[in-house]
């Protein structure tokens, strides 16, 4: 592999992890979902698999989809194949996904709606689970709530933090726009304020949605592990976020 | 019956167990092959090492096997069986009433027979519910809104077509409607996993009760909003309990918001038979203690006496289970086999 292609295969794995599986809330790569990159000179394909034969087709194509349109806006890149493996339906998404179709589109006999909907509450589920996050740091940090609930989108990016809650702050911040409304930071799914007298209860109600994404991610994780023969990944007893974040080395580039 | 330490008697009653068949003769096309190798995913990602089946065996395990890890090495009292059809990949069908009620017949105190319906079938559909009512006396139903049919990809609880069957629930005295709001076999159209058509049809028909398997797994989070909001909605812990042993800090926080949101009175035990065993998911949950850090966030608690009423009380309850004069029929039946 020369210098340029392997910078290449490095930019696109790059791209491919900031594409999540809309249920989990965790980057493709991550995940370990990714089996293969291929670049040469300006064509790039990228294989990936599924925990299951099974897994729902409406994100399967969101992710394929969404991994096309990571890689295709690389600069360089100029023909872009997203390949899934080994699933109930590979026909219809892998050819639906090359010919930019809508999902609707690439399953005429099934598909009531299109993927719009799920994409924007799936995207609403991972405002508030990285949104508690955040908060949950901020308030072990010391920050007292009604200093945290005052500040808008700008103060927070400005607010000094430990890497961690760079790091929270940086995937909170990515979702923000989703829910609009109010130039304070921290606002609920509606965009409406949350106030310091309940803020406790506040938590307490989109902590399910976090603790549902874990769980699922964890599941997954395992059939994965199961289905491809391999070790499951080694975490924590309770891991966090964080944990997930810092974890799962990426696969092996296909050569 | 589990004994505890101290000697107490907690009667068990199993809330989803399957006799399934997908032995190579069964299987019909690769779905069918697919589909029992999913379940076997499941079966090898959160069991115990020592409690891991060969595939051979997990395939297609038999009457006497099942007998064997539910009421003699197992802890199971009573067991609620739940069929799953799926003629679509499996010749004879994967788990049928038909399947079922062999062990019913051998095990007439311990087995509870549910029926299946699908509203898709029209009047000759409430016709066979009708007649495996008259057949078997059943009083439950298990319903799959994911599966195909046709050129449908699935219905919803609240469609009027399903509204008919309800009402004839009703009549025939069907009262428990278990849902599979789960991890689905083939989740193509709209959200399939999606579980707000539940909140509709638990308030329109306030006398079923409406029990979501595996909670509504993988939105435990949406289920959990809409319990908390229907006095008759339960939740059925298969595909949930196993976390016990992989990932017992996630169980406990699970645990602790099914507590929280739906409460003590309507959480079911479930192993999901044959995907786990129950002897050690009973034995796991019952020396189960939730973290103070919980207990105090919460403000919810899993007690010697919560256990009972989730390994047994509640499912009792709604199907009119007496525990007590249950027991001595038991003993009786145990006696003269002696």
């Amino acid at each position: 592999m020369t210098v340029t292609s392997q910078a290449r295969t490095d930019e696109v794995r790059a791209a491919l992890s900031r594409v999540t599986d809309p249920e989990l809330d965790e980057s493709v790569v991550e995940l370990n979902f990714i089996t293969g990159i291929e670049v040469n000179g300006a064509d790039v394909s990228v294989t990936f698999r599924l925990p299951t034969y099974w897994c729902a087709a409406n994100f399967s194509y969101l992710m394929a989809y969404d991994m096309r349109d990571a890689v295709a806006a690389l600069p360089w890149a100029e023909k872009v194949s997203v390949v899934l493996d080994d699933h109930m339906f590979v026909d219809a998404i892998n050819d639906g996904v090359a010919a930019q179709k809508d999902f609707a589109d690439a399953f005429p006999a099934e598909a009531a709606m299109d993927l719009s909907s799920i994409r924007l509450n799936f995207g609403l589920k991972s405002f508030e689970r990285r949104q508690e996050a955040l908060l949950r740091h901020l308030l072990a940090e010391g920050f007292a709530p009604a200093v945290i609930l005052q500040l808008t989108v700008d103060g927070l990016a400005r607010v000094s933090l430990n890497e961690e809650g760079q790091k929270l702050r940086a995937r909170y911040l990515e979702r923000r726009p989703l829910a609009g409304g109010l130039a304070a930071a921290f606002v609920t799914r509606d965009g409406t304020e949350i106030v310091p007298e309940t803020l406790t209860a506040y938590l307490r109600n989109v902590r399910r949605v976090g603790l549902n994404a874990e769980f699922n991610g964890a599941l997954c994780r395992g059939l994965l592990a199961v289905r491809y023969g391999e070790a499951p990944p080694v975490l924590p007893a309770e891991p966090e976020l964080i944990d997930f974040l810092r974890m799962a080395p990426p696969p092996a580039p296909r050569l | 019956m589990y004994k505890t330490k101290s000697g107490e008697e907690i009667f068990i009653i199993d809330g989803h167990v399957h006799l399934w068949d997908a032995s190579p003769e069964n299987i019909k096309n690769i779905h069918g092959k697919q589909f029992i190798d999913c379940f076997y995913g499941y079966h090898s990602a959160l069991s115990p090492p020592e409690q891991l089946w060969t595939a051979e065996k997990f395939a297609k395990y038999g009457v006497e096997q099942m007998e064997k890890d539910l009421f003699i090495d197992g802890p199971d009292d009573m067991a609620i069986m739940n069929p799953t059809y799926l003629k679509d990949f499996y010749k004879n069908g994967f788990n049928t009433i038909e399947q079922n009620a062999v062990l019913k017949k051998r095990n007439p105190d311990r087995i509870i027979l549910n029926g299946a319906f699908d509203p898709r079938d029209g009047e000759g559909g409430i016709e066979a519910l009708h007649a495996q009512s008259e057949l078997y006396n059943i009083k439950g139903v298990k319903l799959y809104t994911a599966e195909w049919k046709g050129n449908s990809r699935g219905y919803k609880l609240s469609d009027p077509e399903a509204y008919k069957y309800f009402e004839v629930c009703e009549k025939l005295g069907i009262k428990n409607v278990h849902v599979h709001k789960g991890p689905t076999i083939i989740p193509l159209d709209r959200d399939a996993f999606d579980v707000a058509d539940i909140d509709h049809c638990a308030t329109d028909f306030p006398n079923l009760n409406f029990i979501v398997e595996h909670c509504g797994l993988p939105r435990l989070d949406d289920f959990c909003w809409i319990a908390v909001q229907e006095s008759n909605v339960f939740g059925g812990l298969a595909v949930v309990l196993p976390f016990i042993h992989s990932r017992p800090g996630y169980f406990a926080k699970v645990m602790s918001e099914l507590l929280f949101w739906l409460g003590e009175d309507k959480i079911l035990f479930g192993s999901d038979y044959g995907i786990w065993t129950p002897r050690w998911l009973v034995e796991k949950f019952m020396a189960f203690e939730l973290p103070d850090e919980l207990v105090k966030e919460t403000g919810k608690q899993l007690t010697l006496d919560i256990k009972k009423k989730i390994l047994g009380g509640n499912a009792a309850r709604i199907y009119d289970v007496d525990i007590e004069a249950q027991k001595a029929k038991l003993r009786h039946a145990e006696l003269a086999m002696a």
